[in-house]
């Protein structure tokens, strides 16, 4: 059993449906990153998702395209985020998957990095540009070193593909709400309440849907048939305006437990 | 013919030995796997392959002419240099080929949008070109710093019917557009048909491109023994992402004693770090859904490249050049940009011919090399484009003087 395994497993037997919040690492500073982190995690975030910054972030909206900019600007390196999450993995238990697009992690070396971010306390890895076809490049080397290897699908995965990537993933399975980039949205489609319901019985990980999730209804109405919702770019949003600014931790955490209040 | 088995690569899943492949996002994956169906299927079609040589010929002017390049030959006193006249082909350049083919494809699949990225806008008015042709709505995007040293290609485009989107992120050039077209491509998946200009992108575009690209280089060795005999010294391309280049030098990859030589950005020059010179200068990385050489930092941030060329301007590289270099068939150099404009002078008044100053940089390397040559010898430049849109870049590299 990992710790992303206990976490859903805790949530079931309470009979409550999960958060898992994305924060871009170094965003603007390493020292506030993690503040902001913290300050997530105490407000009832289950899971962490850490944003590994990128030059070209192809997925990604301009909410959280921001965010990578000024980590790079800050100076933060993929070394920077290993240090953040050990720093962080002092003082909380809170899972963190770290996030990103592949050529940094490749740069680093994978089978190196796989065995620093266990050593730091990471608990998995979601790599946006690497499909079920290119997995071979990381997935064995996160397993090897004791990481959840999270799978991800979208609107235009079919049922078999689905069932192949989370046959083959652990931890839990990303359900992408929408066909787009990252980016706050008003409202999800209404097809997702039927497709959340239908990949659920299909397969065995955990659902967490997420993209688009802004508000806490919306995280609500994005679980009736899942185990959790992803919030990113909503609390990526508080940490642009706040910045540096100790108000902005305060201001992410009464976000982020209004959110989870509505799991509950 | 040798050990060189150019239909051995890329593999099914799109590798080219250790590069290429497909590094996308999985909501891109299904519409990658069925392109590359669409696409298997229409490369066997005689409908679809009659359709596309017929329009070769009567729409994009079809074989474009080897050249014998009299005047420069003298000049250098070497080898005897010939031209593939690239730009004779309808639009200016190479990039028709490519959307032709690809536009026809996109019908077959019922796609009615068309999105592209562009650099020095050539494939932007080749896409715009075939969308105004067969009736298909066109979106372009366009670095907002190549939407300024580019203007007449935008302007074309904006003739034509597409909507031109400048794109200000990062460097706003090639890499940018690139981002924003796949955003726009993840985002409208399901009615959007993406046409990458070039021999990069995830698999199956490197494939794809270079079968459409490779009538250059089918018809320039038909057209080579015809005139001389036998097989060229030495083929020369310059190379952003690597689509004109591909496209000569298929044909010729099994003739081993052919040399093949790649042209790449120098910029600045490869010391200056300013420069679009993957495979002289960059590490492997992944970039835009493919593993190839990359301008890149050494936390894999990606750098910003350099060129005077708009079309050279990109950090990236396709992988078959990369699989090309690492199994040494062929070879990769760069010229700079001041080198590159020598180029372009020598061209146009040695010969009366006005390249892109992308090709400018394979009309330096190519004399520079012919010189060095035997007169028994001889070489083939891939002219890929016409220079017309670069007339503005020239008057201000020169103040407005003319030489």
């Amino acid at each position: 059993m990992s710790r992303i395994d206990d976490v859903f497993a805790g949530l079931k037997a309470k009979n409550e449906k999960g958060l898992i919040v994305y924060l871009t690492a170094g965003d603007p500073t390493p020292e506030s990153s993690l503040a902001y982190l913290k300050a997530a995690a105490d407000a009832g975030a289950d899971i962490l998702e850490v944003g590994v910054p990128f030059s070209d972030p192809t997925a990604d909206g301009p909410t959280i395209q921001a965010a990578s900019k000024r980590a790079l600007d800050g100076g933060m390196t993929l070394r920077k985020v290993l240090s953040l999450v050990s720093e962080f993995r002092k003082t909380h238990q809170t899972p963190i998957v770290m996030f990103g697009y592949y050529n940094p992690l490749f740069r680093y070396g994978v089978e190196a990095l796989c065995k620093d971010a266990r050593k730091a306390g990471a608990d998995g890895f979601l790599v946006v540009d690497l499909p079920l076809e290119e997995w071979g490049e990381m997935a064995p080397m996160a397993r090897a070193s004791g990481l959840d290897w999270i799978p991800l699908a979208a609107p235009t995965s079919d049922q078999d593909r689905i069932r192949r990537v989370a046959a083959s993933g652990s931890g839990f399975l990303y359900l992408i709400s929408v066909t787009g980039i990252t980016g706050t949205r008003s409202s999800l489609p209404p097809e997702v309440a039927s497709w959340t319901r239908q990949v659920g019985r299909t397969i065995h990980l955990p659902l967490a849907v997420g993209f688009g999730i802004s508000s806490p209804e919306m995280a609500k109405a994005a679980v009736a048939h899942a185990d959790a919702a992803v919030v990113g770019s909503a609390c990526v949003k508080i940490v642009e305006r706040h910045g540096a600014n100790s108000e902005g931790p305060r201001a992410l955490n009464r976000f982020v437990a209004s959110i989870k209040k509505a799991l509950r | 013919m040798s050990g060189h088995d150019t239909n051995k690569w890329p593999d099914a899943d799109g590798h080219f030995g250790p590069f290429g492949g497909r590094y996308v996002a999985e909501t891109l994956m299904t519409a990658l796997v069925e392109l590359e169906a669409a696409y298997r299927k229409a490369a066997r079609d005689k409908e679809f392959k009659a359709e596309l040589s017929s329009l070769s010929r009567d729409f994009a002017g079809r074989p474009t002419p080897l050249y014998f390049a009299r005047r420069l030959s003298e000049k250098g006193k070497g080898a005897r240099i010939f031209l593939k006249r690239e730009d004779l082909a309808h639009t200016g350049s190479h990039k028709i080929n490519n959307t032709l083919g690809q536009g026809l494809l996109a019908v077959r699949m019922g796609k009615k949008r068309i999105i592209a990225e562009t650099g020095a806008g050539q494939h932007g008015v080749a896409t715009a070109t075939i969308c105004a042709k067969l009736g298909l709505s066109c979106v372009v995007y366009m670095g907002e710093e190549d939407v300024r040293r580019q203007a007449l290609n935008v302007f074309r485009m904006k003739l034509l019917g597409a909507e031109v989107i400048p794109v200000s992120s990062g460097s706003r050039t090639l890499k940018d557009a690139m981002n924003e077209a796949l955003r726009d491509w993840v985002t409208n998946v399901r009615n959007t048909y993406y046409m990458i200009g070039t021999t990069a992108g995830p698999h199956p575009y490197p494939l794809m491109v270079r079968e459409f690209q490779s009538v250059i280089g089918k018809e320039a060795i038909v057209q080579f023994k015809k005139a001389c005999g036998g097989l060229p010294s030495a083929v020369v391309a310059c190379i952003g992402g690597g689509s004109n280049a591909m496209g000569i030098f298929h044909a010729f990859v099994p003739h081993e004693k052919v040399r093949l030589i790649g042209v790449e950005a120098g910029g600045f020059g490869l010391a200056s770090g300013r420069h679009g010179a993957p495979l002289c200068k960059g590490q492997v990385g992944v970039l835009h859904g493919t593993k190839s050489y990359l301008l890149q930092d050494a936390d894999g941030q990606v750098a910003e490249a350099h060129s005077i060329s708009a079309g050279l301007d990109y950090p990236g590289v396709g992988p078959e050049h990369a699989f090309l270099k690492s199994t040494g068939r062929a070879r990769y150099v760069a010229i700079t940009d001041s080198q590159a404009l020598e180029g372009f002078d020598l061209l146009t008044r040695f010969e009366g011919i006005i390249p892109a100053l992308e090709s400018s940089h394979a009309v330096a390397y190519g004399y520079a090399l012919a010189r060095k040559m035997g007169k028994d010898e001889t070489v083939i430049i891939n002219v890929s484009g016409r220079g017309d849109k670069d007339t503005s870049t020239i008057l201000e590299e020169r103040k407005g003087v003319t030489p």
